[in-house]
Order: C-alpha cells, then structure tokens, then sequence
C-alpha cells in the first residue's frame, strides 16, 4: 500500500494518533487482533460512576490504518455513556475517517471490537449486563 | 525536503544517457522495423546494435537474445514454454520456494495444465537447499528455475552450481536475473544457464521492454502469436525505443559495474552495521555476504511494516516492504516465511534497496529516520510493552 490511498483524516490520525499510552488501574481493557495477521489493538477505559467513559486510551501494533482507527475510536468514546459507545460501529469509525482502502476495512472492525472488548471486561469486572455486548471472540493467541 | 529513493529494486530512473538514445526513434526513425521500405533500416540498424551489446554482456551471441515487455512476460515464456518443449519426455517441473510471482503463479498455472512442480527450500540465509533440490530431480523432470538474486532478501544462488547439477541429468536451467542482471556478473557459458530472464526498467533502462537469453540449439515454441518477429519466436511489434534505451543501461551498468560493486557494497555493509549496533530487536533478513551489492532487508520486532513505510514517506525516505508487486496483500511475504521468520516478525520487515547513485550521506539519513520511526512505532505497540513488562518482571 502507499500512503496515496489514505484520507488526509486517516493520514493526520496516523501521524498525530489521540490518546496513545495506557491507564493504570482502567475500568475496563480489550485487546483483540493478532500478531500473525499483523494487527493487534488494545483500549483502556476509564468509566466513572455514572457510566461514563472519562478517558480512553491505545497502544497499537499494525498499519497506518489501524492505528488512525485506534485514535479516532478513542476521540469518539471518549464523554460517552456506555450505551453510547456500544453504538459505534466500524462504519462509524471509517466514516469520520473519510473512509479506508477496501483491503483496510477490517482495521475499522477492529478498533469497534477492541471498545467491546474493553466493555466486556468492564462488565465482567462490575458484574453488569451491557445491551448487545457480547464475549468477546477475537483472541490474540489465535 | 530531498526525496532519499531506497526503492531501486521496484524500479529505477531511465538513465538520461539511455533517455538520449531513445530519442530518434520516438518521431523521427520511427518506422517499423519489420517493414520492407527503406524507413525501416535505421530502426532495423539499431536493434541489430543493441542485441549485440546485450549479448557481449552475457557472453552470448545476438541472436540467443530476445526481446520481450519485461522480466514477468520473460519468466512466463520460459517458464511455459520450456514445459510444453520437452512434455513428451515428463512433466515435471523444479522451481525454488522464493520465487517471484512472475514464476510462483506461473508454475501453479502449469498445474492446471496437468503438469507437477515441486517446490524446493532455502536455508535460514535465503540459499536453496542443494541436496534437496537434488533429491527432487525425477527421471521425468524436464525443467529447473531458480532466481539468480532474490527480489526481496538480495541472496545471490549458487548458479553454477544448479546449472551444473540440471545439465548432468539432461534437464533444461532457467534463471530469473531481473534482480541481478547489471549488478553482478553474469556469464551464461561459464554459469550453464540455458535461458535467463531480464527486465529493462531495474538497471536504468526504460520500463515496458525486457528480454529472455534462449541458448543456441534450444528450440523454445513462442508465447507470443501472431508476427515473424524475433526470428519468429516473439511476435508484437518491436518496441525500439526501449530496445535501444535498454541495451545504452545495460552497457553502462557494465561498463561502472566493478566499480558499482564495491561503492554500493561498502555503504550497504555501512547501513547494516548502524541499523544492527543502533536499532535493538532487528534480524538482517538474507546472507550477510552472498547479497545484491545495494539490498539490505531487515526485520523489526514489535512494529508493523507498512505504518514504518508510511512514516519514513513523511521524512523523504522511499523504501519497500518487500515486493511492490505484492504490496496489495496483506499476507507477509512468502520469501520471509520461507527463510523462517515468524509471521508477526515478517510483518515488521523493510527492505533498502539502493543505486549507484546513493550516497553515504543519504544513507546516514536513512538509518536516523528509520531509528527514529522504529522507535516511535514501537511507543504505540502493545507487543513491545508487554514484552517490556514480561522482562521486567523476570
């Protein structure tokens, strides 16, 4: 790939990526993807009381792709309540990063499955059911 | 910002020698060569002087050169129609395990054809595994292929040797040189190659043209239908201007070619040494001495090929993953896997591949942008951290 195909969105949140590092103590982590394939993702959440998600973290190995995905699904959880966030799907991911190559499509699904990810184990940590959540089923030692 | 070009292997600029002498045959000795009128002499002229410039190169006689479009057209010729020559005998065919596509997915579409091919190993450094391809020699095998220099690791293979080892059992040598020829010395006496495939557009020469060295005597049907030219072996309309521009590189490459070497090597030995002493967690990928003069390809743990590209793009440095030509898939690179670098390994790998041109200064540059990249990369990767922890904890 050559970086021509990439959106001038996906290009800045790849150069200048949001929210990159990790949090100590988080609500909730996710980590999906693997190695083999060349992508793995991982989000900290840090959700206060009311169900709020107060901050959001990536660390990110993979393409450019699906590191922008990484920091715009960060930039766009962050603020939401939980239920909010269970609502940004892939397509919103790519949509407010003025699409993807058709090949990087599942970078999109990533970042959505890392958030759900991270939801899961929040809800599994707090013993909540989240509507629409699901175990996760990606698995990095796959 | 300078643009620092590391991406020779994926092509090269024409050389404006080469350039000048493609000129007159654009507009004004623009007829076709195969015409009958007088217009035609000097096109004709000019390509009777090129092939036998390309043949002094190899120790071949002209009319053991043909001219093609390129190295993949050169590779599927050779390739389908030195199985189809000798089918009466067997259908077996032996190709090396790195091949480029040109030859991988021209031999799977041999299958089709109901022939067998088998597919022999390389070791750690990319060599092949002579005593496997021995042993892979069946009394029905009427053809062997393997690439002088690979595209992507730059591993030079025993040529004589394979060849050697072919001709004692009667079997047919074909070498793909698109990435060695102009760059180390080729003899297709001394090297019992039989035919021997090359691309214009990787040594300075113009893209579209290339062409394929058939050994006197080897009756190869064409692959190309429809015209007398190339002796009838390849029809199309002579494509002149690349003919000429091809052969003005060629003779240029040889020419500087021993001085080239040991400029290219010695800043090529230079990078790998700063990039191994400077960058931790990397593998040189290829033979350390065994390699293209101007091929360096390494592998970066914890980080993912294509977002390095894309950050040494942002600094003016232009390199490769691997193959331009695979650049669509999101598989690492066969050749990698084939020399035994894990898949998450391979998918951080990036090859450098310089010209003549390349200076040591450029070169410095490189090495501070890709350190500097692989280290910001690696902030963002969750692998590196964990490793990190891992060996904290320990």
């Amino acid at each position: 790939m050559y970086d021509g195909e990439y959106s001038d969105k996906v290009i800045d949140h790849f150069t200048n990526p949001r929210n990159v590092g990790e949090i100590e103590n988080p609500s909730g982590v996710g980590t999906v993807g693997n190695a083999k394939c060349g992508d793995i993702m991982r989000i900290y959440l840090d959700i206060d009381e009311n169900g709020i998600i107060r901050d959001c973290k990536f660390k990110t190995f993979g393409c450019g792709a699906a590191v922008a995905s990484s920091s715009m699904a960060t930039e766009m959880v962050k603020g939401k309540s939980v239920q909010e966030a269970m609502a940004i799907t892939n397509k919103a991911v790519m949509e407010a990063l003025d699409g993807l190559p058709v090949i990087k499509i599942h970078c999109s699904l990533l970042a959505e499955e890392a958030i759900h990810a991270a939801l899961w184990d929040y809800s599994q940590k707090n013993g909540i059911v989240i509507e629409g959540l699901k175990e996760p089923k990606a698995d990095i030692n796959d | 910002m300078e643009k620092i070009y590391l991406d020779n292997a994926a092509t090269s600029p024409l050389k404006k020698e080469a350039l000048e002498a493609m000129m007159p045959y654009f507009i004004e000795d623009f007829a076709n060569p195969a015409s009958i009128h007088t217009m035609s002499r000097g096109p004709r002229a000019a390509m009777k002087e090129a092939r036998a410039t390309i043949a002094s190169t190899l120790d071949a006689e002209p009319e053991e050169i043909f001219f093609t479009s390129g190295g993949t057209e050169s590779d599927n010729w050779a390739l389908v129609s030195g199985a189809q020559l000798n089918e009466k005998k067997g259908k077996h065919i032996i190709i090396s395990t790195i091949e480029h596509h040109a030859i991988l997915e021209t031999a799977d579409y041999l299958k089709k054809l109901g022939f067998e091919v088998t597919k022999v190993g390389v070791d750690s450094e990319g060599l092949i595994r002579m005593d496997e391809l021995e042993k892979a020699i069946r009394p029905d095998t009427t053809l062997i292929s393997v690439m002088t220099a690979n595209n992507e690791i730059g591993t030079i293979q025993p040529i004589t040797q394979i060849g050697e080892l072919a001709h004692k059992h009667g079997i047919l040598f074909h070498t793909d040189a698109v990435q060695a020829y102009g760059h180390i010395p080729l003899n297709v006496k001394k090297m019992n190659i039989d035919m021997l495939s090359v691309s214009g557009h990787k040594f300075g020469g113009p893209k579209g043209i290339g062409f394929l060295y058939v050994k006197k005597g080897i009756r190869l049907p064409p692959f190309m239908h429809g015209g007398e030219q190339e002796n009838g072996r390849r029809a199309g309309t002579s494509n002149v201007p690349g003919i000429v521009g091809m052969a003005k590189a060629a003779e240029i490459a040889h020419r500087d070619m021993a001085d080239n070497i040991l400029k290219m090597t010695e800043i090529r030995d230079h990078y790998i040494q700063r990039i191994e002493k400077e960058i931790p967690y990397c593998r040189l990928n290829g033979h350390r001495t065994k390699r293209l003069p101007g091929n360096a390809n390494f592998s970066f743990e914890f980080v993912e090929g294509e977002s390095l590209l894309m950050s040494l793009g942002m600094k003016g440095v232009y390199i490769s993953t691997g193959s331009a030509c695979a650049s669509g898939s999101l598989d690492p690179s066969h050749v990698l896997l084939g020399i035994g670098v894990p898949h998450e390994v391979a998918h951080g790998s990036i090859r450098v591949s310089m010209s003549e041109d390349t200076t040591m200064e450029q070169i410095d540059y490189a090495v501070d942008a890709i350190k500097s990249a692989v280290a910001t990369m690696r902030s963002l990767s969750p692998l590196y951290d964990d490793y990190v922890k891992h060996h904290k904890e320990e």
